[in-house]
């Protein structure tokens, strides 16, 4: 008799992991208010487009005004961030720098700008302390694993006396720099796109801009100065260049150090820090019944909602991104797609990339009124565009190698190149829930019942003290998804995260 | 006198033993060489002396692999090797600015090695040869009381191997030095150490080695 042979039943872990947040997805579906209500998108769309369709560059004094303050903001952040983030890569191994960069970068830059307006107003340095704040925690982890990826050998070399600072200029840091200045430019894009959005909060960047002329109906004028930000977020490698650095750094501090902001009343950090954001009940004294009393509603009536719509939107929005991301990177690959097309394609997924989630869900909630939508849309399509280019460029270098008799078009992605891209692809996806999720929380200062919309309107009441808690949520929130993803990654044995991690914002 | 004894340590990379009970002993004087095929334990044996005498006295070392930082400048890398003597402000300062004195310092050192005209050159865009030659004079440059070298002229040619381990000899009292070079071993060593098969096989002046014992250390 032959004998049995037993196969062992495949293990397959992307599979459940797929599967895992394809019915999250669905579950979340029916509790998500994805509907226009009484809205007629129509009208506004008709408008829109033909806004569009004639960009209107007369108002070039405040475009130019908003452009040249975007890049001023994003630059002097990336510089602050950087050079502090660089102080302190080295000692990230330490549990206190550790956990004071992840407090600093679980907090959104949004969020980050409402709570410093409280202390310095609608100034420069809360716009450059915004970027700043959040950027320092993440270049400190990031310098610290590209110092430690880096050749130790020369520093093993060393004479075991040499002090610690002549041994990390000497033969840690030189290793590492072009790595690291690499990611400061990469970083400065993502900085471009924070400034921007900084706009919508008051700041005087592209989108507060943007917001008075659609407040007016400016629909030439909104193309003109989007089509502007398009073309200096594409164009950005070619006029940053790490010798001018310097130049448009110093041009940056002079134009911010120009510009007229009210003053705060004296001694607004002392009350921001000795009262405002002291708990009601703990501010005469010490009671913890009181402070029970306090927390519950702003726990049970908002933290706790504010979570549910914030989780809602984002595995939502997940799906939808790794849909979009799988279907459109083929459209990239050469032999997949024929050259005409390719370009199309790369022309709509620079769009998309180069307009920041809350722009695009500012611009979906003109057309389809306020709901979750919006959102969803707008996080779906940035995120599943960035996932779609590295995927395209990852293919792309694929193709060559391939054998010569291989199919073409739609066989050859489904045969060869979608298959080889799976782990990199569901990889990047985990990668990018930490993100979207952090992006969902900020988008309910557009009104969305996210964790935002409750701190927005706590720091509209001036309850600075329930702004800090509910932050402070939102940090966990984002704390927590960060190392699950991590922990599914590991188990999805994926490309490590290294090769990602260049291109995240 | 002795810089260096081993007194039947086990030696090997975390848990696997690569030279067993090692006897071994390093006096001042002496130019002992290390022989055995590549992955015989000589580096292992090098590394373990060079940890020893390094806690107490100025050791030179030129690894295997130079261990060069390939982003900086050659006369930054050879002045690497003098890091310790100085405060970390005054490292600062060379490193970014060197100035006449310290140049003309850092050419002798260069001269020695054949690579004067090299000084401003970054080392990234060296050939191996020259890498190594900036590696020993950044060795030459620390002098000390010993030089422990891991194959240090394996990138360069035969005269020119036999020139600088003159050159070592001269500036190095005691010199420790992995070769795969037999001729030139027998011709510079006051001691051969044959490693193979996890243990010293001989351990004797080059007159007292024979063709035997070494065709056998180097046979499978």
């Amino acid at each position: 008799m032959p004998s049995l042979q037993t196969f062992t039943r495949p293990e397959r872990p992307r599979l459940k992991v797929v599967l895992l947040f394809a019915v999250l997805a669905l579950l979340a579906l029916p509790f998500a208010d994805l509907g226009m209500a009484d809205h007629n998108p129509w009208p506004v769309v008709g408008r829109m487009a033909l806004g569009f369709l004639q960009p209107d560059f007369s108002a070039v004094d405040a475009i130019g005004t908003a452009i040249w303050l975007t890049i001023c903001f994003a630059v002097a952040g990336v510089a602050l961030g950087g050079a502090v983030g660089l102080c302190l890569a080295p000692f990230y191994h330490l549990r206190p720098v550790r956990w004071l960069c992840i407090a600093l970068r679980s907090v959104h830059e949004l969020f980050w700008a409402l709570m410093l307006m409280q202390i310095l107003g609608i100034a420069p340095a809360t716009g450059v302390l915004a970027i700043a704040l959040p950027y320092m925690g993440i270049f400190a982890k990031v310098f610290s694993e590209l110092l430690e990826e880096a050749d130790q050998r020369p520093s093993e070399a060393l004479a075991p006396k040499v002090d610690a600072l002549s041994r990390f200029l000497f033969a840690r840091a030189p290793l590492a720099l072009s790595a690291m200045t690499s990611y400061t430019l990469y970083r400065l894009e993502c900085a471009l796109r924070s400034s921007a959005v900084l706009g919508f909060i008051g700041l005087p960047t592209l989108g507060f801009q943007l917001d008075s002329f659609f407040q007016v109906g400016d629909y030439g004028a909104a193309s003109a100065i989007m089509i502007c930000y398009v073309a200096l977020i594409a164009s950005m490698r070619i006029w940053m260049r790490v010798r001018l650095a310097p130049l448009w750094l110093l041009a940056a501090i002079v134009t911010l150090a120009r510009y007229d902001s009210l003053p705060m009343g004296p001694g607004a950090l002392m009350r921001f820090l000795t009262q405002d954001i002291v708990p009601a009940p703990l501010r005469h004294g010490w009671d913890f019944a009181a402070l029970l009393d306090w927390l519950r509603p702003l726990v049970f009536d908002q933290a706790v909602p504010g979570l549910w719509a914030t989780l809602l939107v984002a595995q939502i929005a997940l799906a939808l991104t790794g849909i979009l991301a799988f279907g459109a990177f083929g459209s990239l690959v050469p032999r997949v797609t024929p050259r005409p097309l390719r370009w199309l394609g790369h022309i709509v997924l620079v769009i998309l990339r180069s307009f920041p989630e809350y722009m695009l869900a500012y611009l979906f909630l003109q057309v389809f009124g306020p709901s979750m939508l919006p959102a969803v849309l707008a996080l779906a399509l940035h995120n599943g565009a960035i996932i779609a280019h590295l995927l395209g460029r990852q293919g792309e270098t694929m193709v060559p190698g391939l054998r010569a008799d291989a199919p073409s078009g739609l066989s050859l992605w489904g045969f060869e190149i979608a298959p080889r891209l799976s782990g990199s692809f569901l990889a990047l996806c985990l990668y990018r829930w930490e993100i979207i999720l952090r992006e969902t929380a900020v988008m309910g200062l557009l009104g969305v019942a996210t964790l935002g919309f409750f701190i927005d309107s706590a720091v509209q009441e001036l309850r600075l003290d329930r702004a800090l808690i509910l932050l402070i949520a939102t940090g966990l929130m984002t704390a927590g998804i960060d190392s699950l993803s991590r922990v599914l990654r590991r188990r999805i044995g994926g490309p490590n995260s290294s090769r990602h991690r260049a291109d995240c914002c | 006198m002795s810089l260096a004894r081993l007194d039947g340590e086990t030696l090997g990379y975390g848990q696997r033993p690569v030279l067993r009970e090692v006897q071994f002993a390093l006096s001042r004087g002496e130019h002992v060489v290390l022989l055995g095929r590549s992955g015989a334990g000589k580096s292992t044996l090098l590394s373990r002396v060079y940890t020893q005498t390094s806690a107490t006295d100025r050791v030179a070392l030129v690894p295997q692999d130079h261990a060069l930082v390939p982003q900086l400048s050659v006369a930054r890398n050879v002045l690497m090797g003098r890091l310790d003597d100085h405060a970390a402000w005054h490292n600062l300062r060379t490193l970014v600015w060197l100035s006449g004195p310290e140049r003309e310092g850092i050419r002798a050192y260069l001269d020695l090695v054949g690579l004067s005209d090299l000084a401003p050159r970054k080392v990234e865009a060296l050939s191996g040869g020259q890498k190594q030659r900036v590696a020993l004079a950044r060795a030459l440059c620390r002098g000390g009381a010993l030089l422990v070298g891991d194959e240090p002229v394996s990138a360069v040619d035969e005269t020119q191997g036999a020139a600088l381990i003159e050159q070592l000899q001269a500036r190095f009292d005691t010199t420790l030095t992995a070769l795969h070079d037999v001729g030139l071993a027998r011709r510079y060593a006051t001691r051969l150490v044959g490693i193979g098969r996890g243990a010293i096989l001989f351990d004797a002046p080059p007159s007292e080695v024979s063709d035997a014992q070494l065709a056998d250390l180097y046979a499978a």
